[in-house]
């Protein structure tokens, strides 16, 4: 909890997140960012002794629904929204293995 | 044509209009306010009209599926609705075609309620201005140099304008109420778990809650009616049974009793504007008169509400928006050489200013070695929110404040500063950290630039019966929702 504000490293976030910024965005992007991890460093101020963390509003059980086939969507419905398809049956993907390497 | 759904209902009902008639007359005015305020994505005029003229047959049979059938409610972009385009206002999204109806969506079919337009909104709902959506930017009908709120702010100006009777919007942190608030009409999150989220594009999806947004509170009891439940396809739906809210407004509540909580800290703060807080303060006059009581409480603290919540926000938004890849569904770049590429392009291009900065955000509280600091820290201060909450109930049936600091923002605005814009969720995201349920409701006007102020009525956990027969007294007694 200690070396915390101006520890915000652009870069290496964007990448984590999957998300290429071009240079001016970049400039704009480390001022908003230091800001905003400025100001929620307020945390570091809080008190938080022995309290438990609320990962959500509802309490949460396990929901499971019966062992039973069930009508599924039209694959139609689907495979149309693909950005590119081969025949209109599969999802054609971008290379995934270097086979040079 | 400015009424309101159950005033429609009735005149249907009785023979005296057609839905086809009052369709025509919606999307008349739509058409006549779209080109200064913006408030739609897509209207769809051919399939609205089709669904009315069955919703008339039906009624002509003595068919009708509900006292609504034949009504038509606007829907935010982030809702699907099957066969129409559901983009979230991103780029990123902006040829996906819903494949099939959200559960509120299915539900105001089984009522004849007609999906009518695609409201624009804030990308992903993150926003307070409308302006972060990719298509348009939507104006306040009350001052078109004004912002409508967000990210709800089409459903808000829709209704707002006149151009639909009601809408559905989402409220991850204010989302239903800050516009509501800022378009001068009304806004209701209900508690979480109230109405399934399936089918609604998730954005934080611990706070993430749909709700109306309505002329009067009769409306938004009755739009919460027709859309809430339980529902198998969202783990976290409550399952209760729920007696029609609608019915227990049917007259208005005595206030004599009723106990009405004041948070200090939402008073006592820098940033609130001096006339909102006297509008506020002649609302807190009025119920009084009407014999409610009122009491100090406290939340301590609410000065931690705005970090807690942006860091859980953004650290489920990172993780839900991950699924914006490029690969089975939304745009591709079209310059990627390998699957990497294609991540990093497709979500480069595809994402606007403000989601980045969330999903940067989120990215960063969730990584490596800053975990235990923000995230965790942040869930912490989340317990101790709510338990503030909690002990302020136990003084209170509801609580009052206004529902946003400043009356609406100018255009642009924010546009330099965004953690300026977060900084006037203060009062509306706690409800959403906690689950509970809040409404805005217009209260009056700014004095010095006459836009609406609204008042927010907060509730506890399934208090939306006590919250919304408060909030119809003091309409009743009001002339400000008077359409």
């Amino acid at each position: 909890m200690s070396e915390q504000s101006s520890s915000f490293d652009l870069d290496s976030i964007a990448n984590l997140a999957r998300l290429e910024l071009g240079e001016t965005e970049k400039d704009s992007l480390r001022i908003d960012m230091e800001k905003i991890v400025a100001y929620v460093n307020v945390l570091s101020e809080l008190d938080v002794e022995g309290v438990e963390p609320m990962a959500h509003a509802a309490a949460l059980t396990n929901v499971v629904r019966n062992d039973r086939a069930d009508a599924s969507f039209p694959r139609e419905a689907f495979i149309s929204n693909a950005p590119e398809t081969i025949d209109d049956e599969l999802i054609k993907v971008p290379k995934v293995i270097d086979v040079g390497v | 044509m400015e009424k309101t759904l159950h005033e429609i209902s009735k005149s249907l009902n009785d023979g005296a209009v057609t839905s086809v008639e009052v369709c025509e007359a919606f999307l008349g005015k739509t058409e006549q306010m779209e080109p200064s305020i913006q408030a739609f994505i897509s209207v769809d005029v051919e399939k609205i009209l089709k669904m009315a003229v069955e919703a008339d047959s039906r009624r002509t049979r003595g068919d009708s599926l509900s006292p609504l059938d034949g009504v038509p409610v606007a829907l935010k972009d982030n809702i699907m609705e099957e066969g129409s385009v559901c983009s979230c206002a991103s780029k990123i999204l902006s040829n996906v075609t819903s494949p099939y109806d959200a559960t509120v969506v299915a539900k105001m079919r089984a009522a004849g309620i007609i999906p009518f337009g695609r409201a624009n909104m804030d990308e992903f709902a993150m926003g307070s201005t409308c302006e972060n959506s990719a298509f348009a930017k939507t104006a306040n009908p009350r001052d078109t140099t004004r912002v409508p709120g967000g990210s709800s702010g089409g459903s808000a100006a829709a209704v707002a304008a006149g151009e639909v009777p009601a809408a559905l919007g989402s409220d991850t942190g204010g989302s239903i109420r800050q516009p509501a608030s800022f378009c001068g009409v009304v806004g209701l999150k209900p508690t979480y778990g109230r109405v399934s989220r399936y089918g609604l594009v998730a954005f934080a999806s611990s706070l993430d809650q749909i709700g109306p947004i309505t002329r009067d509170t009769r409306d938004a009891a009755l739009l919460l009616d027709a859309i809430s439940g339980h529902d198998p396809k969202d783990s976290t739906s409550l399952n209760l049974e729920s007696a029609s809210l609608a019915d227990t407004l049917a007259e208005p509540m005595d206030l004599k009793g009723i106990k009405i909580g004041l948070p200090k800290e939402y008073f006592e703060r820098d940033g609130l504007d001096a006339d909102v807080e006297k509008v506020v303060d002649e609302a807190i006059a009025k119920f009084k008169d009407m014999g409610a009581e009122t009491v100090a409480v406290s939340l301590p603290h609410a000065e931690f509400a705005v970090a807690a919540y942006y860091v859980i926000a953004t650290a489920e938004a990172s993780a839900n928006l991950a699924r914006f890849d490029g690969i089975r569904y939304g745009q591709r770049s079209v310059d990627a050489l390998d699957l990497m590429e294609t991540y990093l392009k497709s979500r480069g291009d595809g994402f606007g200013e403000e989601v980045k900065r969330r999903i940067l955000l989120g990215t960063f509280v969730l990584s490596s070695g800053y975990y235990d600091a923000y995230y965790l820290k942040a869930q912490k201060a989340r317990t101790l929110i709510r338990e503030d909450f909690e002990a302020a109930f136990e003084k209170c049936d509801i609580m009052l404040s206004p529902t946003t600091p400043t009356t609406a923002f100018k255009s642009g605005e924010f546009a330099s500063d965004p953690l300026q814009m977060y900084l006037a969720d203060i009062y509306t995201i706690s409800l959403n950290l906690t689950g509970f349920c809040g409404i805005s409701l217009p209260a009056g006007n700014s004095a010095s630039d006459g836009m609406p102020v609204g008042v927010q009525l907060m509730g506890p956990a399934l208090g939306e019966e006590k919250l919304l027969s408060v909030s119809h007294a003091f309409e009743t007694s009001t002339v400000y929702t008077q359409y």
